[in-house]
């Protein structure tokens, strides 16, 4: 390919293929940094295991949509409710490994020097890696060996599904746009809760400030714990979704999502949700942009994704939508 | 150990805390460095004795041992992990120069060896045609890598801590993702497309170094070369450490907020933190690329930081003989857990059975007193062994049908009370869930259950390691030192010879 071949200009079906793509990619980027910057708002923490949290998520979204399927999925449920029930199982069992990592690994360090739950963090990190490597073989795990009704949710795009593939010539995935709409759902959700009700309230308390909030008659390890399992929930749909997607999982994919994630974070502004949305929208469509429009963007996403992070830190160091923190001594 | 500081004794559970919120207290006046230095606390004899040795004496006795092991050893494998343990110590002491003297959490310091390699491979090998003499070549590389250092540092400088490891994190990524898809790159100033770094496959064919007429053409050549530079680095260090810079450096660490409000430059001191560290890492890269006579790109990739990161911690940040220390027993570690070929003279035991049981004694130890339980946790770990055996050669004729995987003494010893099932790999996979289940439950059992617990967990886990881990040395070997980080800091957040310091918020 030529040094930017291409402009927008030239072929706006790709400008906008490259929009779905950046789109789903930044929601899942979305979902897992909002397990990142919540956890950040409340522990002052980065929680390097989120990554592969979100690994054990798609690995269990994929047991469960192949145990037992090879060929056309005949389900005695109808196939939205067979996903939704997946992701929301995923979702748990991700849920409740957060908690788990909250609880033996990051709790015993509250008062600990700030490097060290950071460590420790590192450490759940590679045990999860190497356990789903022992576990799962090094392998990719692959979903072709099914399809998911009939086929139309993995090949065919959505207006061919419907169809109505004379409307305009452009594959946009069923799946990417369920992909986004669960995305979307979930950070409604999120974000009602948080907003809305009483642990939310609880959980925006303990993260102001959170000697305070025990003061209140808030019980900060459990707000902390609900946090987690919030977070790691999230992280567990996001690998589901991914799974689905790119049709394949593998026990070292949680470090690049989960770094994508995190830098989707600091972008946004981290510990702010919103912000976290934010990051994780802009990094999906500057992945799926540099793989279209700029020199070697395909190989090199990474490297632009990058210096969007340096930018920002350079010019906006607490992100996008962040408030600076005003340190007092 | 009976002259632990106050700060390290664990509350017993019959003990009620005085406050509810005891635990989240911070610990104000029982700082174990404040204590130290106040001589406020008593060291045993033996301890007080190594003290009293000075740094260049422990030095000095280092290098007089570590000078004549690839004389003494006769085996190149043991000589090569010999050599890699150097190099290790030498990205060691690198690394501690920015996390232990400045606390800089610097996740990228894998790209700064990589890129001193890959300018090695660059400038030393048939792919660019240049053969540069290693006279030029290392100062060359130190300067590109502490040039690299600073500029990675620029953008960061404003950064706190945790923003820093983002950035650093990315860029050590950033290195792998680079060399592995510069094939066939066409940059703008480029004519036409080239292969810059040779992508998966690497640079082969480097040359060796040759340094003031010695060419080294061997294993223990090398040695001796990281020896003496290991020598250099870590005496300049010591000196750097000693001087108004490591000072500032240490201030830096204790908090950053007061050392600016006492003047000092702090970007400019973490620039230099992060130059010195590139530097170090950098000339490491050069012999480890001459060494290997070849250089890719999954060399440099995350699992060797965590490796790193385990040397540092585990000897103690901040201390330059511990995290040598430290270097040395990660790695005979991890290459003990993988060699299973040989049989020790001695002990009649392959080192992974021998490290892993080992392991979980001394873990034990730490834990468990009075000692004398151990002897009764282990006799009622054999003793459920026996029922077990019983109860499944009655009912699960496949729980028995295996045999050791391995020979030797240990082997042998298991063999008659611990079950060995028939395929063990996808029960050898559900008792690793259930033994990490059932160690985090046994930390929450209160007195008496978690005795009762302790002895069917310790079964599982000879189970789960005799039948699966046992199998598969390379990836066992990172589940237990990621296992050890987390118990390390959770027990003991300060590493083996470091000393607590409580941040007082």
């Amino acid at each position: 390919m030529d040094v930017l071949a291409l402009t927008p200009w030239d072929d706006w079906s790709i400008f906008i293929q490259l929009c779905v793509n950046g789109v789903t990619l930044g929601s899942v980027y979305a979902l897992i940094a909002l397990g990142y910057s919540m956890v950040y708002g409340i522990l002052k923490m980065l929680n390097f295991a989120h990554g592969d949290v979100y690994m054990i998520g798609s690995f269990l979204g994929y047991f469960m949509l192949t145990s037992g399927l090879d060929g056309p999925m005949n389900l005695a449920v109808p196939i939205w409710l067979a996903l939704t029930l997946v992701l929301l199982v995923a979702m748990l069992g991700a849920g409740l490994l957060g908690v788990a990592i909250e609880r033996f690994a990051y709790r015993p360090l509250r008062n600990a020097p700030r490097i060290a739950p950071l460590i420790s963090a590192l450490g759940v990190s590679f045990f999860l890696q190497n356990s789903a490597l022992l576990l799962f073989g090094a392998n990719f795990r692959t979903y072709d060996a099914f399809t998911l009704d009939g086929g139309v949710l993995f090949t065919k795009g959505i207006f061919e599904a419907w169809g109505k593939d004379d409307a305009i010539a452009l594959n946009l995935p069923l799946l990417n746009m369920l992909v986004i709409g669960g995305a979307i759902v979930l950070m409604i959700l999120l974000t009602l809760l948080v907003a809305r009700t009483r642990l939310g309230k609880a959980m925006r308390a303990t993260a102001f400030d959170r000697e305070a909030a025990a003061m209140m008659g808030i019980n900060p390890d459990r707000v902390i714990m609900a946090t987690f399992f919030i977070g790691s929930a999230l992280a567990g749909a996001a690998g589901v979704m991914v799974g689905m997607l790119f049709g394949q999982v593998y026990h070292f994919m949680g470090f690049l999502a989960g770094l994508k994630g995190f830098t989707a974070a600091v972008v946004g502004g981290i510990g702010s949700i919103p912000g976290a949305m934010l990051g994780g929208l802009l990094i999906g469509m500057i992945e799926a942009f540099s793989t279209g429009y700029l020199p070697e963007g395909s190989k090199f996403q990474d490297f632009y994704v990058f210096i969007l992070l340096i930018a920002v830190m350079l010019f906006r160091p607490t992100g996008l939508l962040g408030r600076a923190d005003i340190a007092k001594v | 150990m009976p002259d632990e500081p106050p700060i390290e004794r664990r509350p017993q559970e019959s003990e009620r805390p005085e406050y509810p919120d005891a635990a989240q207290r911070p610990r104000v006046g029982v700082d174990t460095w404040v204590a130290e230095h106040g001589e406020r606390v008593q060291r045993g004899p033996l301890r007080r004795a190594a003290e009293r040795v000075p740094g260049w004496a422990r030095l000095l006795a280092f290098v007089a041992v570590a000078a004549v092991f690839p004389i003494a050893v006769d085996d190149e494998y043991l000589q090569r992990v010999g050599v890699d343990t150097l190099i290790f110590m030498l990205l060691a002491v690198g690394l501690n120069v920015v996390v232990g003297y400045a606390g800089l959490l610097d996740l990228g310091y894998i790209a700064f060896f990589g890129f001193g390699a890959y300018t090695y491979a660059i400038v030393s090998s048939d792919k660019y045609d240049y053969h540069w003499p290693a006279e030029a070549t290392i100062p060359f590389i130190l300067v590109v890598t502490a040039a690299l250092g600073l500029l990675l540092g620029l953008p960061s400088r404003r950064l706190l801590g945790d923003y820093l490891a983002i950035v650093t994190l990315f860029f050590g990524q950033l290195f792998v993702t680079i060399t592995n898809n510069s094939t066939d790159v066409k940059l703008p100033f480029m004519d036409r497309a080239r292969d810059l770094t040779g992508g998966p496959n690497g640079i082969t064919d480097l040359d060796p170094i040759d340094f003031a007429g010695v060419e080294l053409n061997s294993v223990p050549r090398y040695f001796w070369f990281a020896l003496a530079l290991f020598v250099l680095v870590v005496v300049a260090l010591h000196f750097v450490n000693e001087s108004r810079t490591g000072r500032a450096w240490r201030a830096l660490r204790e908090d950053p907020l007061a050392a600016e409000a006492m003047t000092m430059p702090v970007n400019r001191l973490k620039l230099l933190a992060f130059a010195f560290g590139a530097a170090v890492a950098g000339v490491t890269g050069a012999i480890f690329a001459s060494l290997q006579t070849a250089v890719f790109p999954q060399s440099f990739d995350v699992s060797l930081l965590i490796i790193l990161y385990a040397m540092v911690i585990l000897g103690g940040t901040g201390s330059l003989a511990g995290v040598a220390l430290g270097a040395i027993v990660v790695n005979v570690l991890l290459e003990g857990l993988t060699n299973t070929d040989d049989t020790l003279p001695v002990v009649g035991e392959t080192p992974p059975r021998l490290l892993f049981y080992g392991l979980v004694a001394v873990g034990l130890a730490l834990i468990v007193r009075p000692w004398r339980w151990l002897a009764v946790a282990a006799a009622a770990t054999i003793a459920f062994g026996f029922a077990a055996r019983l109860v499944a050669e009655q009912w699960w004729e496949r729980g028995t049908a295996g045999r050791p995987s391995q020979a030797g003494r240990i082997g042998d010893l298991v063999d008659g009370w611990l079950l060995f099932p028939r395929d063990p790999v996808d029960i050898g996979n559900y008792a690793f869930v259930a033994l990490i289940a059932s160690v985090l439950v046994l930390t929450l059992l209160r007195r008496p259950w978690r005795w009762i617990a302790l002895a069917p967990v310790l079964y599982l886990a000879a189970f789960v390691w005799e039948n699966r881990l046992i199998q598969e040395p390379s990836v066992t070997r990172f589940i237990l030192l990621g296992a050890i980080l987390v118990g390390l800091m959770a027990s003991r957040p300060q590493g083996l010879f470091g000393t607590a310091r409580v941040e007082i918020a």
